[in-house]
């Protein structure tokens, strides 16, 4: 993180404004860190002795407290990707670009989760493995953009038409998934299938313990996107360090 | 020398405007970076174009001079620094900027499978050319093709594709003219009509900008001299006022090893 | 301004398709490719009458979307392997007249190809060709695959995995066409009521990915 901080950008600070924002990543970073860990520490043992058991589904059902925070934030993740594309692209700003990657990263790893613990959830609630279901579906969809977007991303390296190609799957990407997610939502609607959906009011208790869950991995999110921004700047300024020494020696 | 096209190829009124009065210098370069990825090639340029100059670019290869080309013919974007011809800035006004330029290149931009002539009947209409048709034969013949004008490209020398080349980029009348070492793959003839035409291009007021590793071409075609070193211009020096022995020796010491 | 935009599109289409017929290297592969699939089908779900029209609308679907995913990938690799969009970027014009020139290209061939590949279709699935709709449906789908297959297809041109890894980007995004094709497709065959409105589906889909992928296309080929 110090590394980080000491590297400059090829962008120009402009004139009078001190670079704040770079001395107190680490600090803010580290306070989402800690929040996070907390948070998660107590939504652990809310899940599974404070919340009540399901009367449906029986103890099973806990795991729509990691199910729900995982998939709502990967999906998050793919707005922020796409929001610091169209950013990247406005302002040509390489900044930008990191932040895209880093939330793509990450992204990537949740709805990973959100496939594993849904299709463990459906297992048990309705003995498949894998459903046709709306929302799951979409999120294998989601799950393959993210994967394009990375080897893509891996392919062309760290040029700006890889930074270029990428912001142009995440936007369309993001208008995408709610086409998909209509179309299988028309699609399914046709065959009945077990509606895994809460009826009515939810109890307190249920309700507060996802509060806590949702904190905890939004805190997660926002700490790893600090360490994996920051890493992305460490990586390019050091790659583009050795690239810069080769042409001296070499040319 | 006020540059007048003969033709009227202009529908777009800014551009009208801008050609009625000079511009000097009639190209500005500042600064200008241009890294692909992370590889550094050219680190900070500051040149400027009279009009009606010819200027050779010399260096070793990989110092950018290629690169320095493509940015100005508008295939690449600069990763800093402003260009400016004509008054147009070149990301800005991009159009406007490819409108003023003929690039000829190690790359011919022709297409294979069509005939001289449909090629450039197609340039033709992608730069808005009038009387396009007839235009395009007065330029092959110019260029020795008559003969070959039906006949695809695909069929023809590398000394014809070069010529065609030099037809493709003279067709919508540039302003300025870029040549990526125009005198390979031409034979004698082809030196003979592109010296012709590169000399037609100054009278009418066209500013030249040209590489080569042939010296004796530099001092003889050119009117100054511009040596890229690193990505950055190390010399430059009026031909008039260079010996081809001094240029040697400058040369020598600059793409030394 | 806008005539030279429509003008300069026309002059790449022409020319594209000037090129395609003369080297007819892509309309013959790809048209070869879709019959094979639907071919292919038949062995594979071993088709009596009965359960033809459960596996018919599927067949055809997958044939189009895989031959045009070979097309797609040939014509833009074709122009790159010259080394040249430049030849095209070179020259004063707009960048969405080139997409939109390489898209009604693209749309073209492999409208080509579903012409000749539907009556076969019909002959080998049983199914009434000209059963009011069909033509329509294709078209719609054929265009969204189209709208993000040429965008992608530039995209992945510049990568060495380009076969690979156009799939791979298209597929995800085309699944909305495809859900929606397929079902119209069924429901020309076997009406049933509240459908959903499928073909409102699609026509949604070509009309907010014309526009995005027209907008980001310069955004792709651009160094």
């Amino acid at each position: 993180m110090a590394l980080a901080n000491k590297a400059t950008t090829e962008v120009p600070q402009r004139q009078g404004t001190r670079p704040t924002r770079q001395r107190s990543l680490p600090i803010i970073s580290l306070v989402l860190g800690v929040l996070a860990f907390a948070s998660i520490m107590i939504a652990i043992p809310m899940a599974f002795l404070y919340a009540q058991t399901d009367v449906v589904q029986g103890p099973a059902q806990r795991i729509f407290y990691f199910h729900v925070p995982v998939a709502a934030i990967g999906m998050f993740a793919f707005v922020v990707m796409a929001v610091a594309s169209i950013m990247y692209l406005w302002k040509r700003d390489e900044r930008w670009d990191w932040a895209a990657r880093a939330s793509a990263e990450i992204g990537t790893v949740f709805i990973t989760l959100t496939l594993i613990t849904g299709s463990i959830w459906g297992r048990t609630t309705w003995g498949t493995w894998w459903s046709w279901d709306p929302k799951l579906t979409a999120s294998l969809v989601l799950w393959f953009m993210y994967v394009g977007y990375l080897m893509v991303r891996s392919y062309m390296g760290r040029t700006s038409a890889s930074a270029n190609a990428g912001a142009v799957i995440a936007i369309i990407g993001v208008f995408d998934v709610p086409i998909i997610y209509e179309a299988v939502n028309l699609w399914r609607g046709l065959h009945p299938a077990a509606q895994v959906g809460v009826a009515g009011a939810l109890p307190s208790d249920v309700v507060l313990t996802l509060l806590v869950a949702f904190a905890g991995f939004a805190l997660l999110y926002g700490f790893l996107m600090i360490q994996l921004y920051q890493l992305q700047k460490v990586q390019t300024l050091a790659q583009r360090l050795r690239a810069t020494v080769e042409y001296d020696i070499y040319v | 020398m006020i540059y007048v096209p003969d033709d009227n190829v202009c529908h777009d009124d800014a551009l009208q405007g801008a050609a009625t009065h000079t511009v000097d210098p009639y190209v500005q370069i500042v600064g200008l970076k241009k890294s692909y990825g992370l590889k550094p090639i050219l680190r900070g340029l500051d040149l400027s174009l009279q009009q009606g100059e010819r200027v050779a670019l010399l260096g070793a290869n990989g110092t950018g001079k290629t690169t320095l080309l493509r940015v100005l013919a508008g295939l690449t974007r600069p990763s800093a620094g402003t260009v400016a011809v004509q008054g147009f800035d070149l990301v800005q006004d991009a159009q406007a900027v490819r409108r003023l330029v003929g690039f000829v290149a190690h790359q011919p931009y022709l297409y294979e499978e069509l005939t001289a002539l449909e090629n450039l009947l197609f340039f033709g209409r992608m730069y808005s050319v009038a009387h396009a048709h007839e235009k395009a034969l007065e330029l092959l013949g110019r260029v020795e093709l008559a003969k070959r004008t039906r006949e695809r490209v695909s069929t023809f020398s590398r000394g014809q594709i070069q010529r065609l080349a030099w037809a493709r980029a003279l067709l919508h009348t540039p302003h300025l003219l870029l040549l990526d070492e125009p005198e390979t793959g031409l034979d004698q003839e082809g030196h003979t009509v592109i010296d012709t035409l590169l000399r037609e291009h100054t009278e009418r007021g066209g500013t030249t900008l040209f590489t080569t590793h042939q010296l004796e071409r530099a001092l003889s075609v050119g009117t100054r001299v511009v040596l890229l070193n690193k990505g950055r211009i190390g010399y430059q020096q009026q031909t008039t006022a260079l010996t081809l022995t001094e240029l040697r020796g400058v040369y020598g010491q600059a793409v030394k090893p | 301004m806008k005539r030279v935009f429509f003008e300069q599109m026309w002059a790449i289409l022409a020319k594209d398709v000037r090129y395609e017929l003369r080297s007819k290297q892509t309309w013959t592969s790809m048209g070869m490719f879709a019959l094979l699939v639907l071919v292919i089908f038949n062995f594979a779900f071993d088709l009596h009458t009965e359960n033809t029209n459960a596996v018919a609308p599927g067949a055809l679907w997958v044939a189009f979307i895989f031959a045009s995913l070979l097309g797609l990938g040939r014509t833009i690799a074709a122009e790159r392997e010259q080394g040249s969009m430049d030849r095209l970027l070179l020259c004063p014009v707009d960048r969405k007249a080139i997409y939109l020139a390489k898209l009604l290209g693209n749309v073209l061939f492999i409208s080509v190809v579903e012409i000749v590949a539907l009556p076969v279709y019909a002959a080998l699935f049983g199914v009434p060709l000209l059963a009011g709709g069909l033509i329509p449906i294709v078209l719609l789908g054929t265009l969204g695959i189209a709208i993000i297959g040429t965008l992608f297809a530039t995209m992945a041109a510049a990568t060495r995995a380009r076969e690979l890894l156009l799939p791979i980007l298209v597929f995800p995004l085309i699944v909305p066409v495809v859900i929606a094709a397929v079902r119209a497709t069924e429901a020309l065959l076997v009406p049933t009521a509240n459908e959903p409105p499928w073909i409102g589906l699609i026509i949604a889909f070509d009309i907010i990915f014309l526009c995005v992928s027209t907008l980001t296309f310069q955004y792709v080929i651009e160094e």
